[in-house]
């Protein structure tokens, strides 16, 4: 009878085990709960995640070499790249510039090579026109007399880097180094080394916005963490509006205030405090100020959050053993709210970095910070390469922060209102 | 908190000052946004005050001419598609994500909510080479798809928030009276989050609607969104009718946190926490 029961407890109706019963309920639970996540994980992934993993891909791949100038691309693996390459090399080139001309992408190689040795471009292009009409060689002597370019070792140091799909080229020039004639790596000509300083000004903005944003928001912060719910909620409201206006309208209001003829400039001339309008606009003032107003929320309200946790009863005790308003404070209050001060700063600090609409509308051409150069490089210099590189970068960067902050914090600390 | 009776001068200076510093820094969060309004109404095209008059014409622009209207018109048939597009997907993961045991919860959660991470500039420009190769650059779709990667994590974020606070048994009660996953779903779920479901897409349109940076790479003239054409007013002519429009996004900014805040009460109640 006992044994009876026993097996009556562990096998289902059909003879299988009670254990594996309930692990495949389970499983078929977990793949159900999977499937309704997987539709909305397929979008992400496909029209989000791949387009950005292929731009940080594109920072380091780029074939148009490889694939437009194929005979010269092969001819050159022998090259030792002390002299000028021989005879079968400069034919290679000669048939894949007659080929370029007539399939008109001459214009991309010459686009091409003119990233890396500025000024080549035309040459390129005039050269695979005049290439077009040599009919036999030897093409040495004939190509170095269609363009001196020829018959230079960094052209063709280059030509033999285009072998390789990939290139380290664009990643190097964002941190202002570049190949030399013998493929060496060189610092980049001061008219070139522009990026440590785009980089350093980006940092440098951040952190200053940050520390303005902490300033401004602490004591914000502390009050409405201590007055009644009725007032600090009103007062809430105040800050939530701001923050849910849009970053667009935000810097529009900032323009409206700052610009030569605007609000600020058009009453103290009317005061007459000022005989002329100041610059407000276009410069790191009015970019910091505005880049500050924005953040001021995200700073304040983690802050704000970890203040109400905070028991008053802590500062009452500590006055009540001695120690004077400012002491309890700074020994007592302070400390504990310092999780907030991180994960405000911090998170203030990531969002800085990939400001693009506040120093394009309200910044001056030396206030351009990191994400503006990515915006410029895809849409009017074209240099796809480059935006890669610098967009990679941006995003190593913010995602390690991230990475920080949800060891700090928890990325649910995130929340929308 | 008010300066006690028996504060030394010293800590009632102090108290004073810590006052006048939190009206300034709330005079400085709040006025830039609260000079817009007015001056919208402006009936000279100045940014001055004392304003002349007061006048709509620059409301007529914006609600009349083409160029203003039609990108009203994108930003709204975009922000209705992204909504019921965001709300849909987001609220069925949603569902899922709340299971117990959900597998490798963490490494999902963060794919879902990549896109309110990485810098925006990044993802319109990774977007934008994506497109250009599978031709979805200057199209309806393409912008409608760019803008839902964007709002998803929104929907996401609020309605687990929401079923995080719902009471599972009630789904188990209703299966045990014989109603089917879909009827208990639509008859006890759904009612019960609905209010979270609200405020998310209500946070997804505004999502959409307020976006320029994605919509600047990625829509052509005939996608033209209401936040791009301010963008590009900005950049040429500042003229009040874009105090206009920006007067109209903040309306609807607030307008949707208010609501999302009565939802929330509102939620609240009927669960009876409070």
């Amino acid at each position: 009878m006992a044994t009876m029961a026993t097996t009556a407890v562990q096998t289902s109706s059909v003879g299988v085990p009670l254990r594996i019963t309930l692990q495949r309920v389970e499983r078929r639970r977990k793949l159900r709960a999977f499937g309704l996540v997987l539709p909305l994980l397929l979008f992400i992934v496909i029209a989000f995640v791949m387009p950005i993993g292929r731009m940080m891909f594109d920072a380091v791949h780029d074939d148009t070499l490889l694939v437009l100038m194929p005979k010269t691309t092969a001819a050159l693996s022998v090259w030792d790249g002390k002299d000028l390459p021989d005879e079968s090399a400069y034919a290679a080139l000669a048939g894949d510039l007659k080929e370029a001309w007539s399939q008109k992408t001459a214009g991309r190689i010459g686009e091409r090579m003119n990233y890396e040795l500025s000024g080549v471009a035309s040459e390129v292009k005039s050269s695979a026109r005049k290439a077009s009409m040599l009919s036999a060689g030897p093409y040495k002597a004939a190509m170095i007399d269609i363009s001196s370019i020829w018959g230079q070792r960094e052209v063709w140091s280059l030509l033999k880097r285009g072998r390789s799909a990939y290139t380290a080229f664009y990643l190097l020039r964002s941190a202002d180094f570049q190949y030399g004639p013998e493929s060496q790596i060189v610092a980049s000509p001061p008219e070139n080394a522009i990026f440590r300083d785009i980089f350093l000004r980006t940092l440098g903005i951040s952190i200053g916005v940050t520390a303005a944003t902490l300033l401004l928001g602490f004591p914000l912060a502390y009050l409405l963490a201590t007055l009644p719910a009725r007032t600090s909620n009103l007062l809430m409201m105040a800050i939530l509006t701001s923050f849910f206006t849009s970053v667009l309208v935000r810097t529009t209001a900032w323009v409206v205030l700052l610009q030569d003829h605007g609000l600020i400039n058009e009453t103290l001339m009317a005061l007459h405090i000022l005989s002329q309008p100041a610059e407000l606009i276009f410069n790191r003032f009015g970019t910091v100020l505005a880049m500050t107003h924005i953040q001021l929320p995200f700073t304040l309200l983690p802050i704000y959050s970890v203040m109400k946790s905070i028991s008053p009863s802590h500062v009452r005790a500590a006055r009540s053993l001695g120690a004077g308003p400012f002491y309890a404070f700074w020994k007592v209050y302070f400390p504990q709210t310092l999780p907030g001060i991180a994960a405000g700063c911090l998170l203030t600090f990531i969002l800085c970095l990939g400001y693009y609409i506040t120093p394009a509308l309200v910044g001056g051409p030396g206030d351009m910070m990191v994400s503006n150069f990515v915006a410029t490089y895809t849409n009017e210099q074209l240099n796809w390469g480059m935006a890669s590189a610098l967009g990679a970068i941006l995003l190593t960067a913010t995602l390690l922060l991230y990475f920080v902050f949800n060891k700090l914090v928890g990325l649910d600390q995130i929340r929308m209102g | 908190m008010s300066a006690s009776a028996y504060a030394s001068p010293i800590e009632k200076g102090w108290y004073y000052l810590h006052r006048l510093i939190c009206g300034a820094v709330l005079l400085f969060l709040i006025t830039p946004i609260l000079v817009v309004i007015p001056l919208s109404f402006n009936s000279v095209p100045f940014f001055t005050f004392p304003m002349p008059g007061l006048s709509l014409r620059w409301y007529e622009e914006i609600f009349m001419t083409e160029r203003w209207q039609g990108g009203l018109r994108n930003s709204i048939f975009v922000g209705v598609a992204v909504t019921l597009l965001a709300t849909v997907l987001g609220t069925i993961a949603a569902l899922g994500l709340s299971r117990p045991n959900f597998p490798w919860r963490t490494a999902v959660m963060s794919v879902l909510i990549s896109p309110i991470i990485v810098p925006i500039v990044i993802t319109a420009v990774g977007t934008y080479f994506f497109y250009a190769d599978i031709g979805l650059l200057n199209t309806y779709t393409g912008l409608i798809l760019a803008h839902t990667t964007l709002a998803t994590p929104v929907v996401v974020i609020t309605v687990t928030a929401t079923l995080a606070g719902y009471d599972h048994s009630l789904t188990r009660a209703a299966a045990s009276l014989g109603a089917s996953p879909i009827t208990a779903f639509f008859k006890v779920t759904l009612p019960l989050i609905l209010p979270g479901m609200i405020s998310g897409s209500l946070f997804a349109f505004l999502t959409s609607f307020d976006e320029v940076v994605v919509a600047l790479f990625l829509a052509g003239p005939e996608q033209t969104t209401l936040p791009k054409v301010m963008f590009s007013g900005i950049r040429e002519q500042i003229s009040p009718s874009i105090a206009a429009a920006a007067t109209v996004l903040i309306l609807f900014a607030v307008t949707v946190l208010v609501t999302a805040e009565l939802l929330r009460r509102r939620s609240e109640r009927l669960r009876g926490i409070r």
